[in-house]
């Protein structure tokens, strides 16, 4: 039951979590703009949010009860527990970015694109805070009984 | 929290090109200069970048590993009448290229500006993140 309430709390939690990685990255393709031989890093958003929310909802404690509990709990009637969104699942993910243009000292970085994403991802990344608030101050209210 | 190391980075890509900017002026102050008696003249200095590591996995920042001097042979100028002309009468100016280091300066500096708004917006987005729920 708490799970419900807390699920959409979560989603948007990983979301956040992503989107500081996404900004990390795209400010290291920044910083290296100038760098010969310096290859363009980014990181496929939807995928990662996809896995880790499934890997939060969809997973659950092994149960080595043997009273034969079937939802990954450790008894019946106790709740079950997710697992949590492992803390270096980032660097298999990382793709590159797709070259534009050819330059002699073989840098890839395009910087008016990583611009471009970046403040795309900081005004994402304020939308998820907003979601977040939203939610924490719509619970608040319904358990104040307003 | 990973958006911290993004100071570390933006930082270290601010201070390499304030480096390469320093090189800038210094080869733009230097382009009439002749060479002295021994026959060197000033020769035309660029930064050598390179990428490091700093902070968690993918987080790359960049560094300045030396500064290289251009071996191209500087202008060569047929004065007889210079203070500072060799036996044959020449005299050997420096060999910066004007055109170039503008162009340098322009690319160097906008590079540190998109680096100072990188910096600004992350800023920003660890104090509305401090900020959440109140």
């Amino acid at each position: 039951m708490l799970d419900k309430m807390t699920q959409q709390l979560n989603f948007h939690g990983n979301a956040l979590v992503l989107r500081a990685e996404r900004q990390r990255v795209i400010a290291s393709n920044i910083a290296n703009a100038d760098t010969p031989g310096y290859v363009g890093r980014d990181m496929n958003f939807a995928a990662a949010l996809k896995e880790a929310s499934g890997t939060d909802s969809g997973a659950r404690l092994a149960a080595s009860d043997s009273t034969g509990a079937q939802n990954g709990s450790s008894a019946q009637q106790h709740l079950p527990i997710s697992a949590h969104l492992p803390s270096s699942s980032l660097p298999g993910k990382l793709g590159y970015t797709v070259q534009t243009q050819p330059a002699l000292d073989n840098n890839t970085v395009d910087l008016d694109r990583e611009r471009a994403n970046f403040v795309d991802n900081s005004v994402r990344y304020e939308a998820t805070l907003r979601f977040i608030n939203g939610n924490a101050k719509t619970m608040l209210s319904a358990i104040q009984g307003q | 929290m990973s958006m911290f190391s993004i100071f570390n980075v933006s930082g270290s890509a601010v201070s390499a090109q304030s480096q390469r900017l320093n090189t800038v002026a210094s080869n733009l102050a230097n382009v009439d200069a002749v060479a002295g008696p021994d026959g060197k003249a000033y020769k035309a200095r660029q930064v050598v970048f390179q990428t490091t590591p700093m902070g968690p996995e993918h987080t790359a920042g960049v560094r300045v590993t030396g500064i290289k001097e251009s071996e191209v042979p500087g202008r060569r100028v047929h004065d007889p009448s210079h203070p500072a002309a060799d036996e044959q009468g020449y005299v050997t100016h420096s060999n910066v290229n004007a055109v170039e280091e503008m162009v340098n300066m322009i690319s160097a500096s906008r590079s540190y500006q998109n680096n100072i708004e990188v910096m600004n917006t992350a800023k920003s987005l660890l104090l509305k993140t401090l900020q959440m729920g109140q």
